[in-house]
């Protein structure tokens, strides 16, 4: 079995308590800037495009599709043999690192465009994770 | 720097590669530059300037007896040494010093006394959004990007493993490469599973080396008793950090701003070179490479390699050393990328291009981070 305690837990930092404090929550909480109207990742209190600090914190939709991926055979002793590390892209444009959970960690059922949502993984008290598995559930 | 204003005087690497047990990391720097200052007759008094990756310009300075006038200590991954030659050649240029001394030494595979990358703690970005998901260095960073590479253009896993296939026949005539055995599509398809679609054989070497280049101003080049390879145009870029924030994960931004401010720099056209270094710690780098510097047109890097273009008798002779894949890679290649174009242009590469004039020498630093370009020539424009 893995041991998901072997996991390293971020540490949030004043720029980034929103988002974690989001994922406790059950929520994918995504920065827009108002003025360009467009969404950023990471956080930081400013828009990465034209520096304004009119900003919003929004709920992302959760939804999202694999943009790239690899499947690591190498050992690691959170992970319970070869598993996938992913870019996925969401609805809402930004791209996020994830683990694709809840389906095969294979070619074959990892398809690149393939819809996914995200679910939440609690680590700690503190801390959640979000992850993505294949949209409607488990594959 | 005005083209052909700046040489390269010395270029010498470690006397031997691969599993060094008896030397740590800063012996191998100092290795480096000793046999470079034996080839070029200087003495450390001579050197008045210094830059070096993975420790710091101080460390290697006081233990080779120099002081200088001048100090880099750029640190972007393993193109850090491209970057290196082009501020030295702007400083050179500019007066700031006359000789400058770059050193590469890293006991990657041995681990002796190692320096390395400086991480940002569990707090950093990286640490926060990445390093959750399991990522356990290069392998599984840098291969990221590649299933969305070869899906947006076309390119087949068969002609990323053909990379691997055409290095090792340069690496065949390379006596010092580690690995020098013919290998094939098939083969390297089916070695050891890294991190899909990577096998072993996609993967760079793990080594111990270094490496060490002397510049100067190309009129005291003519004093020295070395063939002096001059520099036409430089470039360089960073870009980030987080592998899953490259801007596009099917070019390298990176590549493209270094690579075009280097033939600005050089003005010359793709057509004039005869002779091309890119940086692969695995085996999709010359594939971005060939397309972001405008060797081929978008998806066409796969096909450019499988037509022979890049192996020994090709066109564009490629990675000539047998590269990071077959040669050596001790964890900051491109030191050795540089070497190589150098040897090429000095006429004295054991599988020399004959009549090559032009070399281009593109490095990657990180995962993408950070990129180099140096065009050199051993003739002066």
């Amino acid at each position: 079995m893995p041991d998901r305690s072997k996991v390293s837990v971020p540490i949030p930092t004043p720029e980034t308590a929103h988002y974690w404090e989001g994922t406790r929550e059950g929520e994918l909480r995504l920065q827009r800037c108002r003025a360009c109207d467009d969404f950023y990742f990471p956080p930081r209190p400013f828009c990465p495009v034209c520096l304004s600090d009119d900003i919003e914190v929004v709920a992302a939709s959760g939804k999202a599709k694999l943009f790239s991926y690899v499947i690591n055979h190498r050992p690691h002793p959170a992970f319970d043999g070869p598993y996938s590390i992913a870019i996925v892209e969401l609805d809402e444009g930004p791209h996020l690192m994830a683990n694709i959970v809840n389906v095969a960690q294979t070619p074959e059922a990892l398809i690149l465009d393939m819809p996914l949502e995200v679910v939440f993984e609690q680590l700690t008290d503190e801390i959640s994770l979000p992850q993505f598995q294949p949209a409607g559930g488990e594959a | 720097m005005r083209p052909g204003s700046v040489a390269i005087v010395g270029a010498s690497e470690t006397n031997e590669l691969g599993e060094i047990k008896d030397k740590s990391e800063i012996q191998l720097h100092a290795e480096a530059a000793i046999n470079a200052m034996r080839e070029t007759g200087l003495k450390p008094s001579d050197i008045d300037g210094i830059a070096t990756a993975g420790t710091t310009p101080s460390i290697i300075a006081h233990y080779l007896g120099i002081k200088p006038g001048w100090a880099d200590g750029t640190m972007v991954g393993g193109c850090s040494f491209l970057l290196h030659v082009r501020h030295a050649a702007a400083a050179i240029a500019e007066g700031m010093c006359s000789t400058v001394l770059i050193t590469h030494g890293q006991s990657g595979r041995s681990n002796i006394a190692q320096g390395g990358f400086v991480g940002g703690g569990r707090a950093s970005l990286q640490a926060q959004f990445e390093s959750p998901y399991g990522i356990v260095g290069p392998t599984t960073m840098f291969t990221l990007p590649v299933l969305r590479f070869l899906k947006e253009t076309g390119t087949t896993i068969e002609q990323l493993a053909n990379v691997a296939v055409v290095q090792r026949e340069w690496a065949s005539r390379n006596p010092r490469a580690k690995l020098q055995e013919l290998t094939s599509v098939e083969e390297v398809l089916s070695d050891r599973m890294i991190a899909y679609p990577f096998t072993r054989a996609m993967c760079c070497l793990v080594t111990d080396g270094g490496g060490a280049l002397i510049l100067t101003s190309a009129e005291r080049a003519q004093d020295f008793p070395t063939r002096p390879v001059y520099l036409l145009g430089t470039g360089e870029s960073v870009e980030m950090q987080m592998i899953s924030q490259m801007y596009d994960k099917t070019r390298s931004t990176a590549f493209r701003i270094s690579g075009k401010k280097a033939f600005d720099e050089a003005g010359i056209s793709h057509d004039d070179a005869d002779h091309l270094m890119i940086y692969d710690a695995f085996a999709h780098l010359p594939l971005y490479g060939l397309e972001d510097l405008g060797f081929c047109g978008r998806g066409e890097a796969g096909a450019f390699i499988e037509e022979r273009h890049t192996a020994p008798g090709g066109s564009l002779p490629t990675n000539t050393n047998g590269g990071g894949l077959s040669y050596t890679h001790s964890g900051m290649y491109g030191m050795f990328a540089l070497q190589e174009s150098v040897r090429q242009m000095r006429g004295t590469a054991p599988a020399q291009v004959e009549g090559a004039k032009i070399s281009v020498c593109h490095g990657v630093g990180g995962m993408f981070y950070a990129a180099g370009t140096i065009i050199m020539s051993n003739e002066r424009p």
